[in-house]
C-alpha cells in the first residue's frame, strides 16, 4: 500500500551510514561525527514522518513490508508498524540522534564507536517494527554484540570496573534471551503442529489457540527472558551497574530504549500470543513490580553516584511498567506503553546530563557537588527537567503514562497499586534531594572551570526536552495512537476473558 | 451576546500568563525589564477580563453557571478534559487571583529591582497565576490535579528562587515533598471516584454521589481528597511546610503563601463540598483539623521574633479558620474570608516586604523599631491590615471572621466558637506585638529607614482601601450579599447576631490593648515572663518540636530502611548474582581437566558416550517391541 519501503530505510539508514564510516579514514573524526548525525537525523525525520502520516482513523499495521525469506521456517522479512511500536519507534530516533551529540566529545577511537554506535540504533529499532518473530529476535541479538563493546571499551570504572559491568549486562541479556530462544521454538513447534504449516508470523501465531498449560509455560519463560531485560525485580542487578559502567550513549539507549524492549516483548509476543499465560503469570508480575517500585526507590534514597541514582530510578519506574503491564486491561497497557516513551525521553535526558558533567568534571558523586546551577545554568534546566519528569510532575509526558497506569491498575490490584502510588513520594523525595544537592546550594569555586552546555551539547536538551513538554502538553498526540494499537491488539485477543474493561 | 462572548473567552484568563511564561522562558529572557512589563501587562489583561467575567455572573440574577471542555487525555474507559466552569465560586477565585497577582507583580518591580534572575522571577510569576487560574476554573479532578501540582512546582521554584541559599533549597525541598504527601491521599481519592463513578467531571459527579451519601466508601474518598487540602492549606500535621516557605522573596509569600495557592485548598473543598457534605465524619474531621490548626499555629505566631515567620504563622492560622467553616457547614462564611484574607495578609505581607527591603534583609522584629517615623505609609497600611486581621469593625476581616463565628455559634459548634474567639484574641495580640515593637517602640534601629519607592507603596494603598472596603458585600449592611451569590449546596445562613459581634470586637480590641501595655507601655515585663514561662515559651518558639520530630521519624525510618536495603541489594542479590557466575567459573575451571590433550581419555570419553547411546537405543527398541 505504501510504495517507498519506508521502514526499511528507517532502519537501515543508520547501518548505512556505518558503512560510510568504516572506509573512512579513522583520522576524519569531523565527518566520522556528522556522517552519524546525518543518518540518525534522516532516520530520526522518517521516523517522525510514519508518526504523522500514520493513518489514526483506521489504526492497525500500517507501513507493512513483506519478503519471504526462509520458506521452510515459515520465516519472512516483515516490518510494520501499529500505535504500539510507532512511538517506541520514534523513541528509539529521538534518543538515537540524542545519543550522537551526546558522544561529540569521544576522542578514543572514534570510528570504532559510532560504527558500533549506528548498529546498535539499527538493533533496537529492528526489534520495534518487525512482525515476524525470527525477524524480531535477531536483532534482539544484533544489540548484544556493539553493547558489550561499547561498555568494555569506552565505559568507565568506579564502584565496579567497566569489564564487570559489560560482563553482567551482556551475560543477563544473554540469559534473558536464552529462555526467550526456548519459548519462541516451542512457539513455533507447537503452531506448526497445530496449524500443518510453519510460521514465525507474530499475527498468525496469536490465532493459534494454544492449550493453556502451554501458554503459562512459555509465557513464564518469557516474563523471566523480558522480565530481565526489563530489570524486574529480583533480576534487576544488571541495570545499576551496567549503566554505572557503560559510556553515555550507551546509558541513553539502553536506560532509553533497549530494556524497554521486555515491556514490548511482553505485550506484543507474550500478551498477544499467550493471553491465557499472561493471565495466569500477571499477579506475580504484579507482586514483583512492588519491588520494582518501592524497593528501588529506597535504595536511590541512599546512593551517592549519580549515574547509580537514576539506575536504581530505572528500575523503580520499571515496576509502573510492569504494573501496567499486569493489570490487563486496555487503560493500564495504554499507561504502560507511555510510561515506556516516557521514561524512555526522561532517562536519556538523565544520562546525557550527567555523562556531560562528568567528562568536565571527572566525578559523578553529589556530594562533590553543589550550587551548579551558578557555573551551569542549562544544565540545570536539563537537570530539572529531568528530575521533574522523573517524578511525574503534570506537563511532563511521565505524568500521563503514570496517571494512566494507575487509573488501569487501580480497578484491578487496589493493595498493589496503593503500595506502588507511595512511589510518587519516595520518587520526590531521592530526586529533589538530589537536585538541591547537586545544583542548589552556594557556589563552589572549584566548579568555576565548567563550562556550560553550548553547541552540539545542546541538542539532548532540546530534542528530548521538548519530547518530554509536547507529549506533556498535548498528551493525546501520543496516546491516541497507543490507545489504539492496544485496543487493537485486545480486541484480536478477545475471545478469551479476562476481566477489567474489556 | 457580549455575556456570551466573554464567557467563551474566559479561557485567556489562564492562558495568556501561560503564554507570558513560555515566551520569556524562550525568547525573552535576556531583556528582564521587557518580560517584566509583558508579565504585568498580560496579568492586567486578565485582571480586566476577570472584571468582566464577574459583571456577567454577579449581573445576572439567577446566576450563571457556565461550563465548556475540550478532550486533553482520553481513552476507552478513561476521560480527562481541560474545562472552563465558570459560576459564581469561580468568578469570585479569578478576581482575587488575578488582583492581587497584578499588584504583587508591579510590587516586585520595586523589590526585586536589580535582581540578576528577573526575567526568571517573572516567568515564574506568569507561570503561577497560568496555573493558578487554570486551577480555579477547571471542571473536573483530572483538571485540578494538573494545575494542583504546577502551582506546587511554581511554589517550589519561587521559595528556591535565591537557591545559593541553603536555607532556601532546604525550605523548596520541604514544601515540594510534604505536599507530596498529601497529593498521595489526594491522588487516591482521585483514583477511587474514577474507577467506581467512571468520571472526573463535578456536574457528572454531583449527580452520581448522592446515591453513596454515607457510605463507607464515599467517608473514605472523602477523607483521601481531604489530605490534598491538608497539604497545599498547610494544616497539621502537614503544615511544616509554610514558615520555612517564607525563605522565598516577600512578594512570593504575599502571593502564593498567603493570598492563594495556600488557599486552594479551601477553595478545593468548597469546589467538592458535594462530596464532603454527604460524609459527616469527613466534615467533623475537617472542622477538627482546621480548628485546631487555628490554635495550633495563632499559639506559636505569639512567641516568634521573625517578621515573616509570625505572619506565616498567622496564616496558618487563618487557613484553619477557612477549613473550620468549611467543616462546620460554614462555606460561603469560609469563602468569603478566603476572600478578605487574601487582600489583608497579602497587603502585610507586601507591608513587611517592603520594611525588610528598607532595612536591607533585617527580618528580626526587635531588631526594628520606631519605623513610624521613617515609613508612615507603610506603617499606616500595615496597620490597616493588621487592624482587618484582628477583626476590628468595620474593617473587611471583621465581617467575615464574624460569619465565621456565628456560623459555629448558630450551628451548635459552641466548642468551635469559643476556639475561634480565643484564635481572635490570639491574633489581635500577635498582630499588635509585631506592630509596637517594629513600627513604634522605643527601639530606634529602624530610623535609619527609608519609605519604599511609589511602585511599592502604591499596591499598598490600594490594597489597604480594598482591605478596608471588601468586608461591606458580605455585610448585614449590605444584606449579605456575598452570601447571596456565593452560595453553596446545603449552605445555610443565619441571621445576624450582635451578640456574637459584640463579643468578637470586644475580646480583639482586648488583645490589642494588652500588646499595648506589656510592649509600648512596658506596664508588664516580657522579658521577665519569658523566663517565668520558660518551658512554654521554648515549646512554643520551637513549633512544638513537630519538625525535630519529623526528621527524625525521616532520618531512622525512611533513610534507615534506605541503608538496610542498600545492604541486601549489594550483599544478598548481587551477592547471589555473583556467587552463580563464580560457581559457573569454578565448574568450568574444574572440568578443563577433563581436556588434557590425552588421546587415551578423549578414547575412554567417547566410547563411554557411544555405550549409553546403544543402551538408550536398545531400551527404546525392547519398549518399542513390548
Amino acid at each position: 500500500m505504501n510504495h517507498m519501503p519506508i521502514l526499511s530505510l528507517t532502519l537501515f539508514i543508520p547501518v548505512i551510514g556505518a558503512i560510510i564510516i568504516m572506509a573512512l579514514p579513522k583520522d576524519q573524526e569531523k565527518a566520522i561525527k556528522y556522517i552519524s548525525a546525518l543518518s540518525t537525523f534522516i532516520s530520526l525525520a522518517l521516523s517522525l514522518l510514519v508518526f504523522i502520516t500514520y493513518d489514526r482513523s483506521t489504526g492497525g499495521m500500517q507501513f507493512i513490508e513483506s519478503i519471504p525469506w526462509i520458506k521452510d521456517l515459515g520465516v519472512s522479512y516483515a516490518l510494520g508498524v501499529d500505535g504500539i511500536s510507532m512511538p517506541l519507534l520514534l523513541l528509539t530516533n529521538l534518543i538515537g540522534f540524542s545519543a550522537v551529540y551526546a558522544s561529540w566529545n569521544i576522542r578514543e577511537r572514534v570510528k570504532e564507536f559510532f560504527t558500533l554506535l549506528l548498529i546498535l540504533i539499527t538493533g533496537v529499532m529492528g526489534t520495534f517494527v518487525a512482525t515476524d518473530l525470527f525477524i524480531f529476535f535477531m536483532f534482539y541479538e544484533v544489540v548484544v554484540i556493539p553493547i558489550y563493546l561499547l561498555v568494555i571499551m569506552w565505559g568507565s570504572t568506579k564502584r565496579v570496573t567497566k569489564e564487570y559491568a559489560g560482563m553482567k549486562l551482556t551475560i543477563y541479556l544473554l540469559i534473558g534471551s536464552a529462555f526467550l530462544l526456548v519459548g519462541l521454538i516451542a512457539l513455533f513447534v507447537t503452531a506448526q503442529g497445530m496449524l500443518g504449516y510453519p510460521t514465525m508470523d507474530i499475527t498468525k501465531l496469536a490465532g493459534v489457540d494454544f492449550p493453556v498449560g502451554f501458554q503459562i509455560f512459555v509465557y513464564a519463560l518469557m516474563a523471566f527472558g523480558f522480565g530481565t531485560l526489563l530489570s524486574m525485580f529480583p533480576f534487576h542487578a544488571w541495570s545499576p551497574d551496567g549503566y554505572a559502567g557503560a559510556p553515555t550513549a550507551v546509558s541513553m539507549i539502553h536506560a532509553g530504549v533497549l530494556k524497554k524492549i521486555g515491556g514490548y516483548g511482553l505485550i506484543r509476543i507474550g500478551l498477544f500470543i499467550l493471553p491465557a499465560g499472561a493471565k495466569f503469570i500477571a499477579p506475580i508480575i504484579a507482586v514483583l513490580a512492588i519491588g520494582n517500585v518501592v524497593y528501588a526507590a529506597f535504595i536511590c534514597l541512599s546512593q551517592k553516584d549519580l549515574k547509580y541514582i537514576v539506575g536504581y530510578s530505572s528500575v523503580s519506574h520499571m515496576g509502573y511498567v510492569l504494573i501496567g503491564i499486569a493489570a490487563l486491561n486496555v487503560i493500564s497497557i495504554n499507561g504502560a506503553v507511555m510510561m515506556m516513551f516516557a521514561h524512555g525521553v526522561m532517562a536519556a535526558l538523565f544520562f546525557s546530563m550527567i555523562g556531560n558533567l562528568y567528562e568536565k568534571s571527572h566525578t559523578r558523586n553529589v556530594n562533590d557537588f553543589g550550587g551548579l546551577a551558578h557555573q551551569m545554568p542549562r544544565l540545570a534546566v536539563g537537570f530539572m527537567l529531568a528530575g521533574l519528569a522523573s517524578l511525574g510532575l503534570p506537563g511532563t509526558v511521565n505524568f500521563i503514562g503514570e496517571f494512566t497506569i494507575f487509573v488501569g491498575a487501580f480497578s484491578v490490584f487496589k493493595v498493589v497499586a496503593i503500595i506502588a502510588i507511595t512511589g510518587i513520594i519516595l520518587t520526590a523525595v531521592y530526586i529533589l534531594r538530589t537536585m538541591a544537592d547537586l545544583l542548589y546550594g552556594p557556589r563552589k569555586e572549584q566548579w568555576d572551570h565548567l563550562q556550560d552546555l553550548k553547541g552540539p551539547e545542546m541538542i539532548p536538551l532540546i530534542v528530548l526536552g521538548t519530547a518530554i513538554l509536547v507529549g506533556g502538553i498535548f498528551p493525546s498526540l501520543v496516546m491516541d495512537p497507543i490507545s489504539s494499537g492496544v485496543s487493537g491488539l485486545l480486541a484480536q485477543i478477545g475471545t478469551i476473558q479476562m476481566g477489567g474493561i474489556f | 451576546m457580549i455575556l456570551q462572548n466573554i464567557l467563551q473567552n474566559a479561557w485567556l484568563i489562564p492562558f495568556l500568563p501561560f503564554l507570558t511564561f513560555a515566551l520569556i522562558g524562550l525568547f525573552m529572557h535576556r531583556w528582564p525589564k521587557l518580560s517584566a512589563a509583558l508579565s504585568i501587562a498580560m496579568i492586567a489583561v486578565s485582571f480586566v477580563l476577570s472584571v468582566m467575567v464577574a459583571l456577567v455572573v454577579f449581573g445576572n440574577a439567577e446566576g450563571v453557571v457556565y461550563e465548556t471542555a475540550t478532550r486533553w487525555l482520553s481513552m476507552p474507559g478513561l476521560r480527562v478534559d481541560m474545562g472552563l466552569l465558570i459560576d459564581p465560586l469561580t468568578a469570585v477565585m479569578l478576581l482575587v487571583v488575578t488582583l492581587v497577582a497584578l499588584l504583587v507583580q508591579i510590587y516586585s518591580l520595586g523589590y526585586m529591582h536589580g535582581d540578576p534572575g528577573l526575567a526568571s522571577y517573572y516567568a515564574y510569576q506568569s507561570i503561577f497565576a497560568g496555573s493558578m487560574l487554570g486551577l480555579v476554573v477547571a471542571n473536573n479532578f483530572g483538571q485540578i490535579f494538573v494545575f494542583w501540582e504546577l502551582v506546587g512546582l511554581c511554589s517550589y521554584l519561587l521559595i528556591g528562587f535565591w537557591f545559593g541559599r541553603n536555607s532556601a533549597k532546604e525550605a523548596a525541598k520541604k514544601a515540594f515533598i510534604t505536599n507530596r504527601v498529601g497529593d498521595f491521599g489526594f491522588l487516591l481519592g482521585i483514583l477511587f471516584l474514577q474507577v467506581i463513578f467512571g468520571t472526573l467531571n463535578f456536574s457528572e459527579l454531583a449527580a452520581a454521589i448522592p446515591a453513596y451519601a454515607n457510605s463507607g466508601i464515599l467517608i473514605g474518598i472523602s477523607i483521601l481528597l481531604f489530605f490534598g487540602p491538608v497539604g497545599k492549606s498547610a494544616q497539621f500535621p502537614l503544615h511544616v511546610w509554610l514558615p520555612d516557605a517564607m525563605e522565598g522573596p516577600t512578594p512570593v509569600s504575599a502571593l502564593i503563601h498567603a493570598a492563594t495557592m495556600v488557599a486552594a485548598g479551601v477553595y478545593l473543598i468548597a469546589r467538592a463540598m458535594f462530596i464532603f457534605n454527604t460524609s459527616a465524619p469527613t466534615m467533623t474531621l475537617i472542622a477538627t483539623i482546621g480548628g485546631f490548626t487555628a490554635l495550633f499555629a495563632a499559639s506559636i505566631a505569639l512567641v516568634q521574633n521573625d517578621i515573616k515567620r509570625i505572619l506565616a504563622y498567622s496564616t496558618l492560622s487563618q487557613l484553619g479558620y477557612m477549613v473550620m467553616a468549611m467543616g462546620i457547614g460554614a462555606m460561603t462564611a469560609g469563602m468569603f474570608h478566603l476572600m478578605t484574607h487574601a487582600f489583608f495578609k497579602s497587603l502585610l505581607f507586601l507591608g513587611a516586604g517592603s520594611v525588610i527591603h528598607a532595612l536591607h534583609d533585617e527580618q528580626d522584629i526587635w531588631k526594628m523599631g520606631n519605623l513610624s517615623k521613617k515609613m508612615p505609609v507603610t506603617t499606616w497600611t500595615f496597620v490597616i491590615g493588621a487592624l482587618a486581621l484582628s477583626g476590628i469593625p468595620p474593617l473587611s476581616g471583621f465581617w467575615s471572621k464574624d460569619e465565621i463565628l456565628l456560623g459555629a455559634f448558630a450551628g451548635g459548634h459552641i466548642g468551635l466558637y469559643i476556639l475561634g474567639t480565643l484564635v481572635a484574641f490570639m491574633t489581635a495580640f500577635y498582630m499588635f506585638r509585631l506592630i509596637f515593637v517594629a513600627f513604634f517602640g522605643k527601639n530606634t534601629a529602624g530610623e535609619h529607614a527609608h519609605e519604599s519607592p511609589a511602585v511599592m507603596t502604591v499596591p499598598l494603598i490600594i490594597l489597604a482601601v480594598i482591605s478596608v472596603l471588601a468586608g461591606f458585600v458580605g455585610s448585614p449592611l449590605m444584606n449579605n450579599a456575598f452570601a447571596h451569590y456565593v452560595t453553596f449546596a446545603g449552605a445555610v445562613h443565619h441571621e445576624a447576631n450582635l451578640t456574637v459581634m459584640a463579643v468578637s470586637a470586644v475580646i480583639a480590641l482586648a488583645g490589642i490593648y494588652l500588646a499595648y501595655l506589656v510592649y509600648q507601655k512596658q506596664v508588664i515585663d516580657h522579658a521577665a515572663l519569658k523566663i517565668r514561662f520558660r518551658g512554654l515559651y521554648n515549646l512554643l518558639y520551637h513549633k512544638y518540636y513537630i519538625d525535630e520530630c519529623y526528621a527524625w521519624l525521616i532520618k531512622h525510618f525512611i533513610d534507615g530502611s534506605a541503608k538496610i536495603l542498600e545492604w541486601f541489594d549489594l550483599y544478598v542479590i548481587n551477592g547471589a548474582v555473583n556467587a552463580i557466575a563464580a560457581v559457573t567459573g569454578r565448574s568450568g575451571y574444574a572440568l578443563r581437566y577433563t581436556e588434557n590433550g590425552q588421546v587415551q581419555s578423549y578414547a575412554l570419553y567417547m566410547f563411554a558416550g557411544i555405550v549409553v547411546l546403544l543402551v538408550s537405543a536398545l531400551c527404546a527398541v525392547f519398549s518399542a517391541l513390548a
